[in-house]
């Protein structure tokens, strides 16, 4: 990885008893689309605060190319936020909103007007310069709140969840534009959000967050298909998180699945978890040994493109297996069935 | 019995406002006279111009209007230069300190007006705590004229009418969204600029409505300058008592009243139009 961008050492931020950030260590590349993905009190709003000098660390360092910003204020750093409420400015046009940044760097009129006039452009909201904030609709603000930012041409840019006050339909095209923007301007995007198929889509980089810690950082794809711990199991993509016991041959005893899970490699030392995606799972009839297992059907939901099952476990536990719909219409509730996978299918966990 | 509801304010309107108005405006062109009540209704004699010729034309009138609208103009400025920090300093309080703040803010409208008025007295008369304590402690030989002085009225002007400055700016600066003032921060303004170019714009509307809530009733205060003014602050609400106690001369006093609230339907209108965009 060439020089980082930015480099968050140790950063620790407590609220009272609340721990909003717990020694997290974090590397941004310049160019980098990352996504800070958690839920809500995970400390992911507050660590955008952070970097933006908002809130001050109660220990740790923000690195900016190797500089501290302990000590800088908002207004001189090197970055720039997005807010999730965009904070418009009510009183200024759309103009007057994207020129707000450069009027403050002291840049000349005539090159002022260009810049806001190039900003609008790239929204597509060049016939909008002379409207108020609130004769806009939410998507056209969101886009005045992105020209506002980018007009600055900053290589930093924090966006506290972006698309969240966006329409369904408006969400995956405007997702689309935002990596699009990302790609054309260059700079480092570190998105907030708690949506994780927004995650998956648009970063680099998925950096998911608990409890003020950094649970696990990596491409989209790796992330969701080597969960690391349970929480990310569960969080992204709703895999099946279960327990039991090393059976000393490499698997994982479950007593609530009512078999063994055997991992492609070896269980690791220590580890009493394995997460099961959905999708990973298999209705076999006749199958047996490890890595499978056979229970009843307690619900059926159709999603579309595929149906999820609850599917009941002998030792109690319900495992969500996913169903395609190329495989025909799944069977009907109450009915047992048997399940398989792959071993590839199965992750332990450390945590 | 749906109507009921609205006769109460239908009434008191009419009682208290409408009644009133009328016969101010009826002494106002009435004829004056000897006896009691020191006037003629304008019956067979017709209609009296003369009580507002007079009014609007002698100059001693017309600066008592000026006047009024100086020291009114004047208190409400100098309550908004006082008022504008403390609506910032108790929307900027931690929250368990808004409302003993706000109470404070408050505390001088559970006293009465007149004792608040004799208390400013007893400390700025000559012989009056603030000329004592400078006495006792060899600052000055004789007592400062301190009472029935241009400051004095000031002082108790603004003492009566801060927190009518205060409210209206409350409201509207608790109202300003301080994610705005962040993001100003963020797109680079400095402390003093996002107070310059966020926080002042965005709290205009409050400031004009502070402005008016003083203005409108300061314009026609009479009891302040009375009392703690000098006598060179022939304000309106004065020159009317004067008219009404001292020279008994009823239709020039209503007269003044009537054209005294004239004068102030600009600034009420003003006040409501704010009102209504807010």
């Amino acid at each position: 990885m060439s020089r980082p961008l930015l480099s968050l050492r140790g950063l620790s931020r407590r609220f009272g008893e609340t721990v909003a950030l717990d020694r997290l260590d974090l590397d941004v590349p310049p160019g980098e689309f990352l996504a800070l993905l958690g839920g809500s009190g995970s400390g992911k709003s507050t660590l955008l605060r952070v970097i933006a000098g908002f809130e001050a660390p109660d220990a740790g360092q923000v690195l900016f190319e190797g500089r501290d910003l302990a000590g800088v204020p908002p207004h001189a750093r090197p970055l720039n936020m997005m807010f999730q409420s965009y904070a418009l400015f009510p009183h200024l046009t759309v103009a007057g909103n994207v020129a707000y940044g450069l009027r403050r760097e002291g840049v000349a009129r005539a090159e002022r007007h260009r810049r806001v006039a190039e900003a609008l452009a790239m929204v597509g909201l060049e016939e909008f310069g002379r409207r108020l904030p609130h004769r806009l609709s939410g998507g056209q603000r969101q886009r005045v709140a992105l020209a506002r930012v980018l007009v600055k041409r900053p290589r930093l840019l924090l966006l506290d969840e972006p698309l969240g006050a966006l329409d369904a339909g408006l969400r995956e095209r405007t997702g689309f534009e935002l990596r699009a923007l990302q790609r054309e301007t260059g700079a480092a995007f570190i998105m907030v959000t708690h949506d994780q198929s927004e995650a998956l889509a648009l970063a680099d980089r998925v950096a998911v967050l608990e409890q003020g810690r950094l649970v696990q950082l990596g491409p989209p794809r790796a992330v969701y298909e080597r969960p690391a711990t349970r929480f990310v199991a569960s969080f992204l993509g709703g895999a099946n998180v279960l327990e039991g016991r090393p059976d000393g041959a490499g698997g994982l005893d479950c007593p609530l699945l009512g078999g063994t899970l055997r991992p492609a490699e070896t269980l690791p030392e220590g580890c009493t978890a394995c997460a099961l995606r959905p999708e990973r799972i298999a209705l076999r009839s006749g199958a047996s040994g490890p890595n499978t297992a056979s229970g009843t059907i307690e619900e059926v939901a159709f999603r579309g493109d595929d149906s999820l099952l609850l599917v009941r476990m002998p030792g109690g536990a319900v495992l969500r297996v996913g169903h395609a719909e190329e495989d025909g219409a799944p069977p009907p509730r109450g009915s047992t069935v048997q399940l398989s996978w792959e071993a590839a299918a199965v992750v332990p966990l450390l945590g | 019995m749906r109507r009921l509801p609205l006769l109460v304010p239908v009434l008191w309107l009419g009682l208290l406002v409408a009644v009133p108005l009328l016969v101010v405006l009826v002494l106002s062109v009435s004829w004056p006279a000897e006896g009691v009540p020191p006037f003629n209704l304008p019956g067979v004699a017709g209609l009296n111009g003369d009580s507002f010729a007079l009014v609007l034309g002698d100059p001693y009138y017309r600066a008592a209007f000026l006047k009024a609208l100086v020291v009114a103009g004047a208190t409400a400025g100098l309550c908004l230069l006082l008022a504008f920090p403390m609506a910032l300093g108790l929307v900027r309080a931690a929250a368990a300190w808004r409302a003993p703040l706000l109470l404070l803010v408050l505390l001088p409208f559970w006293t009465g007006f007149l004792p608040r008025l004799g208390a400013w007295i007893g400390l700025l008369r000559d012989e009056g705590w603030i000329n004592h304590l400078l006495q006792a402690w060899g600052f000055i030989e004789t007592p400062l004229p301190l009472l029935y002085s241009w400051p004095a009225l000031f002082l108790g002007m603004v003492h009566a009418y801060l927190p009518f400055a205060v409210l209206p700016l409350y409201a509207s600066l608790s109202r300003l969204d301080p994610v705005l003032e962040e993001a100003a921060a963020d797109l680079g303004a400095g402390g003093f600029t996002v107070f310059r170019t966020i926080t002042l714009p965005l709290a205009a509307p409050g400031a004009a409505a502070a402005f008016l809530l003083v203005f409108i009733p300061a314009a026609g205060e009479y009891v302040i300058p009375e009392l703690l003014g000098p006598p060179s602050a022939q304000v309106v609400g004065r020159v009317l008592w004067q008219e009404f106690f001292q020279n008994r001369d009823w239709p020039t006093a209503a007269a003044l009243a009537v054209l005294l609230l004239l004068a102030l339907l600009i600034p009420i209108h003003l006040f409501q139009r704010l009102e209504a965009r807010s």
